[in-house]
């Protein structure tokens, strides 16, 4: 009864300086730009089931006309022929996905607390220095990095994938601006409890920049999804199933239906992350008031 | 000696600071900094990836600077791509955010995930190879012969005029990025009440209440965005590899980025890469510098 009440309360303050004809014509905007946006989920699913002939049909239609699981069909029997159990490549992007992002985002958000609420010596630096290696183009440092692996001895290991990952300078930088914005008060107050400091981090200021992790999760996960370890893992039963499909799909005509397929899968995973990310999102927020 | 002596006081005292950045930063030295300096350092040498590096000195900034006509090309291209999808990419990441903000519920995250579809999708390229198409058959042909805005077909990504206006609309079609979600987190942090106390304080309507309640309490969002909008319009090279080719007709698809991975994974000359990274991280902090000056001002 209580939560409903306040849920019509809000519901009032999101009204507060809104005319009709402001709300239509930007709604009319939005529902243009979507459909140009939405072409790509669009095209995926339906080529995904799109018989073989449609598929090769030229000139392309993006809209199937006899769908049919034919592709998954292919998919299921190319992935029981491969060099290793597939579910063994499933496993492996478990653990290299999971541990990078979780890793990623505990690290990140640890660092990121003291950078944005405590005052120390070298703060600026340290900050400064994320910052600015995130604009460094990646493509040259690749090199260095992998000799750096190698002398680090996790070389074909799932550490050398994750540890890096742990690391990426974005999400430093994306919990350190949340977290700015956290009343100093709600800090001190806690600390006049008693409370140490790790403590504050994990059961205040976390729990008040859940749409800052929540992003900054999704953005791991693409990144650790889309990551399909061939520059350091050699081993077969290393690789993750990005590694696995994208083999499937390097054959060519003759795998096209099945290749589709991949692609739908490889689309669907990180949309199904992000689609329960982004909800929680607003769960969180519809419940507390925060910040006052 | 007074000074050095409460430094060391004070760095004794942030104890748990330390403790707290520890993980991050060791991680960070090892996997981005070293890499980062090994890279500067491999600028000025002649750098094979099979032989070991040999110090040469400035003489691929040299080269760069004076004999590379195609650098030329490729740093100009950057800069027309930086300055017009940079800034506009990130209105409109604002602009779809507060939009968005508008919605409740499920319909927000379906229309964020509609928005974000771009970038979450790997294969989004695709579907503009389709619409570009040189033949009739592309859409894009299709369209304009069939409202006889043309008479034949147009070889879009084989025309050097076309070939970085329509790489931009591409850009901009996939702006919708890290940048986007960031500003729909720090939008539902935005404390409410200070919408209360801003429409009491005489504030009429939505976009002034943008401007002086909305950015200003998402300033730290504001900055974050800007830096990633840097970094994405400056190094610009996927779409213009895979609509354009690469090389591109006469270089009119040509990057920095696209310059360097020439040199990087065709030509094998890390050294001259390295110098090419040097150079364009040195025009992002640039940037940088000069938007975070502009983002200091808003809502004044």
């Amino acid at each position: 009864m209580k939560t409903k009440r306040r849920f019509r309360l809000r519901l009032g303050r999101r009204k507060l300086n809104r005319s009709a004809a402001g709300n239509s014509l930007l709604f009319a905007l939005m529902a243009v730009c979507a459909v140009f946006m939405a072409l790509p989920l669009v095209m995926i699913a339906n080529n995904a089931f799109k018989p073989l002939d449609e598929i090769f049909q030229y000139p392309p239609k993006i809209f199937v006309r006899n769908p049919s699981l034919d592709n998954f069909v292919s998919l299921f029997a190319v992935m029981n022929d491969s060099w290793v159990p597939f579910s063994r490549y499933i496993l492996n992007t478990l653990i290299i996905t999971g541990l990078g992002t979780v890793g990623h985002v505990i690290c990140a958000s640890l660092a990121a607390y003291p950078l944005a609420k405590h005052d120390f010596p070298g703060k600026k630096f340290l900050f400064n220095m994320v910052v600015l290696s995130i604009m460094f183009s990646w493509t040259v440092t690749q090199i260095p990095n992998y000799m750096i692996i190698s002398w680090l001895h996790i070389n074909n290991t799932y550490l050398a994938l994750i540890l890096p990952a742990w690391s990426f300078g974005l999400g430093l930088y994306l919990m350190k601006q949340f977290m700015e914005q956290l009343p100093m008060s709600l800090i001190e107050s806690a600390r006049l409890d008693g409370a140490k400091e790790f403590r504050i981090f994990w059961s205040i200021c976390m729990p008040n920049v859940k749409p800052a992790w929540l992003t900054l999760a999704i953005f791991q996960f693409q990144q650790m999804w889309g990551n399909t370890g061939s520059l350091f893992l050699r081993s077969e039963s290393l690789k993750p199933m990005q590694y696995a499909l994208q083999q499937i799909t390097a054959g060519g005509a003759a795998r096209a239906g099945a290749a589709a397929a991949v692609a739908f899968v490889i689309a669907l995973i990180p949309i199904v992350f992000f689609f329960v990310c982004q909800s929680s999102i607003l769960e969180t927020m519809a419940q507390s008031g925060m910040k006052e | 000696m007074k000074n050095s002596y409460s430094l060391k006081a004070r760095m004794a005292a942030s104890k748990a600071s330390y403790a707290m950045l520890a993980p991050y930063f060791i991680l960070f030295f090892f996997f981005t900094v070293l890499p980062v300096v090994a890279s500067v350092f491999l600028s000025f040498t002649y750098f094979n990836m099979l032989e070991a590096p040999r110090f040469i000195g400035w003489a691929n900034y040299a080269k760069l600077a004076l004999e590379d006509d195609i650098f030329l090309i490729a740093f100009k291209n950057t800069l027309i791509f930086a300055v017009i999808t940079g800034p506009v990419s990130y209105f409109l990441c604002l602009l779809f955010a507060w939009i968005i903000n508008e919605f409740k519920g499920k319909t927000r995250a379906l229309l964020t995930l509609v928005f974000y579809a771009p970038s979450i999708c790997g294969q989004a390229f695709l579907v503009w190879t389709i619409i570009l198409s040189g033949d009739r058959y592309g859409y894009l042909n299709g369209f304009l012969l069939r409202w006889g805005f043309i008479n034949n077909a147009v070889l879009w990504m084989q025309t050097e005029g076309y070939v970085l206006p329509v790489l931009i609309v591409v850009q901009l079609w996939l702006s919708l990025g890290t940048g986007f979600l960031a500003f729909i987190a720090g939008l539902q942090t935005v404390d409410p009440t200070l919408y209360e106390a801003a429409a009491v304080d005489g504030i009429k309507n939505r976009w002034q209440e943008l401007w002086f309640v909305t950015l200003p309490a998402m300033k730290p969002q504001l900055m974050f965005g800007a830096v990633m909008q840097i970094t994405q319009s400056f190094a610009i090279s996927d779409i213009s590899i895979q609509l354009a080719g690469n090389p591109s007709v006469n270089y009119s698809g040509a990057t920095i980025v696209t310059h360097l991975l020439d040199y990087s994974t065709i030509r094998f000359d890390m050294g001259y890469a390295s110098a090419i990274a040097t150079v364009l991280f040195l025009l992002m902090v640039g940037s940088n510098k000069l938007v975070q000056r502009v983002l200091r001002r808003v809502g004044e």
